[in-house]
């Protein structure tokens, strides 16, 4: 599991809904101007199904970019 | 003599709210379309400001009376369950029996309950049944609960809508509802709560302050609070564990089930349990999009959904689970 994997995954799971190409590592993904709640509880589910660590909502809200969260799933790993 | 679902009747109010109507009132909101489209809704009913949980109850145990050629004088006990009442006295149930011309030796009793409100009175009625003698009881499950949201909470709107179910659970011979499973964890009693208006905090001029979130969603003490995120991962922790336990319970196998119907709660998580749990996509229920969570009623309505158009048969074997505010969760396996 790699961190450009993980950003590939989130880019997938929003892809058909959104502009998701400029989506990198260092992006804080909660001031997309998309970002909402149930963006969240996707982004959440997405980390369980493939990772099988459940993130709280505080945990992704406190994330400062996709790395700092992926860095969280490889603790909770 | 065995318990058993012998009819299910539904009944929605006259006005449709689309999401059409969604955005109308929430232009604000449109540019998440596409993700609120994972909700799986795309129409709710709703009842009008006079209209009450009682009314709609009524009007679904007529409905099943003449569907299903049911005579009123052969009902038993009513359960009217429901997290919204006509008074704080008497009991909803108590009019119901007058309205619908009941006999007055028929018992009634409320069941405040909201998600898990099917599985916890189906219990009650099999018990008056199984224990009690009882030959037909009338189960009300009820929601009315758009009327309980602040006008600008456009979370809650999306999701919910108004219905009321009528089943009528009689006895036979044959085995037709198994053993429950129930849970409860009063800790997590904040996630759903109106907060203002009950007991503990009578509604003052504080109650109506509006509170926003930060995704700009309102709503205030009075109304409906829901922190859907908490519920929504008390739903991926607590339904795999559940199933096991119900099937468990039941000295059931997971492969012996026929159909799965859960709480509808929304599309995305019941869409996540499905996979979680390794249910074929042929045996998982999913029917919300025209009616939106409504609550208790929302296991009945989705059993219904496969009894009227033939899918589900006289002996499958179902598994309900249901899960919500309380936070509480319950199942058990019934066969047709």
């Amino acid at each position: 599991m790699g961190l450009d994997e993980f950003v590939g995954k989130i880019k997938e799971e929003f892809s058909e809904d959104y502009n998701v190409g400029d989506l990198d590592p260092d992006t804080h993904i909660k001031d997309m101007e998309w970002w909402s709640s149930m963006h969240m509880l996707v982004v959440i589910a997405l980390v369980d199904a493939e990772y099988d660590v459940m993130l709280s909502p505080e945990e992704v809200r406190e994330a400062t970019s996709i790395k700092s969260l992926f860095e969280i799933i490889k603790t909770k790993k | 003599m065995k318990a058993y679902i012998k009819h299910i009747s539904e009944f929605y109010p006259e006005k449709s709210y689309t999401n059409d109507d969604f955005y109308k009132e929430f232009p604000e909101v449109e540019a998440q379309k596409e993700i609120l489209s994972r909700v799986g809704v795309s129409n709710r009913y709703v009842v009008d400001e006079k209209t009450t949980s009682s009314d709609i109850a009524v009007q679904a145990a007529e409905k099943m009376f003449e569907e299903h050629d049911v005579n009123p004088k052969d009902i038993e006990f009513v359960i009217f369950c429901s997290g919204e009442f006509d008074y704080i006295t008497p009991t909803s149930s108590a009019i119901i029996q007058n309205s619908l011309g009941l006999s007055n030796n028929v018992g009634a009793i409320d069941l405040v309950s909201s998600c898990t409100g099917f599985v916890q009175s189906l219990s009650i009625a099999k018990g008056m049944i199984e224990g009690c003698g009882l030959k037909n009881v009338l189960l009300l499950c009820v929601s009315t609960i758009t009327k309980e949201f602040h006008k600008k909470d456009f979370n809650s709107k999306y999701l919910f809508g108004d219905a009321a179910t009528a089943t009528l659970v009689g006895s036979r011979e044959e085995f037709g509802i198994g053993n429950f499973v129930f849970g409860t964890d009063g800790s997590r009693s904040d996630y759903i709560i109106i907060r203002d208006g009950g007991g503990r905090n009578p509604i003052d001029e504080n109650s109506f302050t509006e509170e926003i979130n930060e995704y700009g969603n309102v709503t205030c003490k009075a109304n409906f609070y829901m922190n859907g995120a908490g519920v929504f991962l008390f739903g991926m922790k607590t339904v795999p564990k559940l199933i096991e336990n119900i099937l468990e319970k039941n000295k059931a196998a997971f492969d012996e089930i026929d159909y799965f119907v859960f709480h509808q709660a929304n599309h995305l998580l019941l869409e996540i349990l499905r996979k979680k749990i390794k249910i074929p996509a042929n045996k998982f229920i999913i029917h919300l999009e025209n009616t939106g969570n409504t609550v208790a009623a929302t296991i009945p309505i989705a059993l219904n959904s496969i009894l009227k158009n033939g899918v589900a048969k006289s002996g499958d074997t179902i598994l309900f689970a249901a899960f919500g505010t309380g936070l509480t969760w319950g199942g058990t396996v019934v066969r047709l």
